[in-house]
């Protein structure tokens, strides 16, 4: 595929994105909704995962900060949303700094056993503090805003959030400071050497990603109208980082395909069997040991090299 | 609380004897990180396995002196040679891999044996009443006890005395140490390495199975209880340090004396108060009480 080829692909793909209310129905619109949403979460992880090469086990922390802080500002305090989303984000990333600050002084292993360790502690904290977030009953009932009731328009919003941030996110990874991270990627001590302050990099990488899982846990509070305390579980984190091996963390966008073929196949699949966890475990399993750098790479196989 | 003696000596039972139900269980999870380097979200899936193995074998025998001692055994065995199956069919082609695909492997065994387990158990509840033999309560002059949990209490130092002798002191013990400094060494010096990590994979995760099937009478057995215990082993091993036997023993011991007391001192918050432990532990001490900074894991 030439450069070309992959700008038209990406155009007629968001034209058919656009226009899916028009013929998709109701179950593929919001079918469709959640993928944008955990597509945005995946690529928010992958700027840890592929580009700075930590294996964060707690990215549904933030998320789930996120998701509640909007809910809360905006159910609870009445806030608007247009003030309420934004200090979800801020709350999300501020929270990933205080975290970070702490993780990244490990990597490899400890890394993410210490990220883990941090997004259990907010989970218990979500769990345990009843009257703010509803505990184990979930905090429910969230106040949408009129303009969003209506399901299509809430997908048009979604989408513009979701392709904003992912733009920003791309911008950010072509930027110097991503090329900084895959230097960090490749070889943490040269990149020492020619005086890259790793610690620091790290943990501005940590807060960025923090930011755009709270844009992503935001609105997911809004379209699930509810935020529950599971979404901050460890196997909430589990389940993002595989979206992103299975798209593949060496592609930009390979995550957010990720994140769309685990919602189709687990929608397929539920249709035959209730056992859709072994399922999923069983093409983990064969993706980890035949095509380890995920679904992009299929595609690799018939470009030709450097037309990149 | 402290007022009343009996009370007070009642809870520090209990928290002792969570404690070393928790150790029997995390040690093989420490022994496998310090040989393989791999830490295994499966392992909780292992616990919960080797409790319904105990239960179906109490079930199947029948009474309740000799069956669950074979359910015990029964579950230390199916799962030493299960994990010997996953280690030599599947784990083996990983291990030089990212840290990233191990993880992921072993979540990968979390999601199809928790669903396994759900074909053959079902979703219901079941329990274990407590052996005979040990079921009474007996009279430690200020209070009343469980036999059972007093069996606990004794186990848990008896087998981390065990294991330490064994690593130690034994020519096995010093092949297993030996891998966990250099394997490329302990490999040119004639040790078949991949026997090594097989064998310890299936020893630690027959730990597992034998905790899990210690555990039985203790808990109500259901599907999912093994994503709220991996995440305690976590805390045990990260407590004490990744790959440590005695850290682990401290972890184990600590996080049962939080539990029970936080339980008692500041109900409902206990679940936190076990983060913040272990938070406080890794701001003083990054890779746990016991455990080394690996070379090249930090700067």
């Amino acid at each position: 595929m030439s450069r070309r080829q992959r700008g038209l692909g990406l155009v007629l793909a968001l034209v058919a994105l656009l226009c899916l209310p028009l013929w998709g129905s109701r179950y593929l619109l919001d079918l469709s909704t959640e993928v944008a949403i955990f597509a945005l979460f995946a690529l928010s992880l992958n700027l840890l995962v592929g580009y700075a090469g930590d294996v964060s086990f707690g990215h549904a922390a933030y998320f789930a900060i996120g998701a509640y802080a909007n809910a809360i500002l905006l159910t609870s305090y009445e806030w608007p949303l247009a003030l309420s989303l934004p200090a979800a984000v801020l709350l999300s990333a501020t929270a990933a700094l205080f975290i970070g600050y702490f993780c990244v002084r490990l990597s490899a292993i400890y890394f993410a056993m210490l990220t883990l360790a941090f997004a259990m502690l907010v989970w218990s904290i979500a769990f345990k503090w009843r009257g703010l977030t509803g505990g184990d009953d979930g905090f429910i009932g969230v106040r949408l805003p009129a303009f969003l009731e209506h399901r299509t328009a809430f997908f048009y919003f979604t989408l513009a959030v979701v392709l904003v941030s992912a733009v920003l996110l791309r911008r950010i990874c072509r930027s110097a400071f991503g090329h900084t991270l895959l230097a960090l990627r490749e070889n943490r001590l040269r990149a020492e050497f020619v005086g890259i302050d790793s610690r620091r990099v790290r943990l501005l990488a940590f807060v960025v990603a923090g930011g755009f899982a709270g844009v992503a846990g935001g609105l997911f509070a809004l379209y699930n109208r509810g935020v529950f305390v599971e979404s901050a579980f460890w196997t909430e984190s589990a389940r993002v980082l595989i979206m992103v091996l299975l798209g593949g963390m060496y592609s930009f966008f390979g995550p957010a395909l990720g994140a769309a073929v685990l919602y189709v196949l687990e929608a397929l699949i539920n249709q035959y069997t209730e056992y859709w966890p072994a399922v999923l475990g069983l093409i983990l399993l064969g993706i980890l040991l035949f095509l380890p750098e995920g679904l992009v790479s299929l595609g690799r196989r018939w470009r030709t090299p450097g037309d990149d | 609380m402290f007022a009343n003696p009996a009370f007070l000596f009642t809870q520090v039972l209990n928290a002792f004897s969570l404690g070393m139900n928790l150790f029997l269980i995390a040690v093989g999870l420490t022994l496998i990180f310090g040989v393989l380097r791999i830490v295994n979200f499966a392992h909780g899936a292992f616990f919960m396995l080797g409790a319904y193995i105990c239960y179906s074998t109490v079930q199947w025998v029948g009474g309740r002196g000799v069956a669950f001692w074979l359910g015990v055994a029964a579950a230390g065995v199916v799962l030493a040679l299960l994990a010997w199956g996953v280690e030599r069919g599947l784990l083996r082609r990983l291990y030089d891999r990212d840290p990233l695909t191990q993880l992921l492997f072993t979540f990968a065994l979390v999601l199809i044996l928790g669903d396994a387990a759900k074909m053959v158990w079902g979703t219901e509840q079941y329990s274990v009443p407590y052996p005979a033999g040990l079921d009474r309560a007996v009279d430690l002059g200020l209070v009343f006890y469980p036999r059972y949990l007093l069996f606990l209490c004794a186990a848990g130092p008896l087998v981390a005395l065990g294991l330490w002798f064994v690593l130690a002191r034994t020519r096995w013990g010093r092949i297993v140490r030996a891998a966990t400094q250099d394997r490329e060494m302990l490999s040119a010096l004639g040790v078949d390495v991949t026997r090594v990590y097989a064998a310890v994979f299936a020893a630690g995760s027959a730990l597992a199975g034998i905790g899990g099937a210690l555990a039985v009478p203790r808990l109500a057995l259901s599907p999912g209880m093994d994503a709220t215990l991996i995440v305690e082993c976590f805390i045990v091993v990260i407590i004490g340090g990744l790959g440590s036997l005695w850290g682990s023993f401290v972890g184990a011991l600590a996080l049962g004396f939080v539990t029970v007391f936080g339980a008692v001192l500041l109900p409902e918050w206990e679940i936190v108060l076990t983060y913040l432990l272990m938070l406080a532990v890794l701001l003083w001490r990054p890779w746990g009480l016991w455990g080394r900074p690996e070379a090249g894991a930090a700067e």
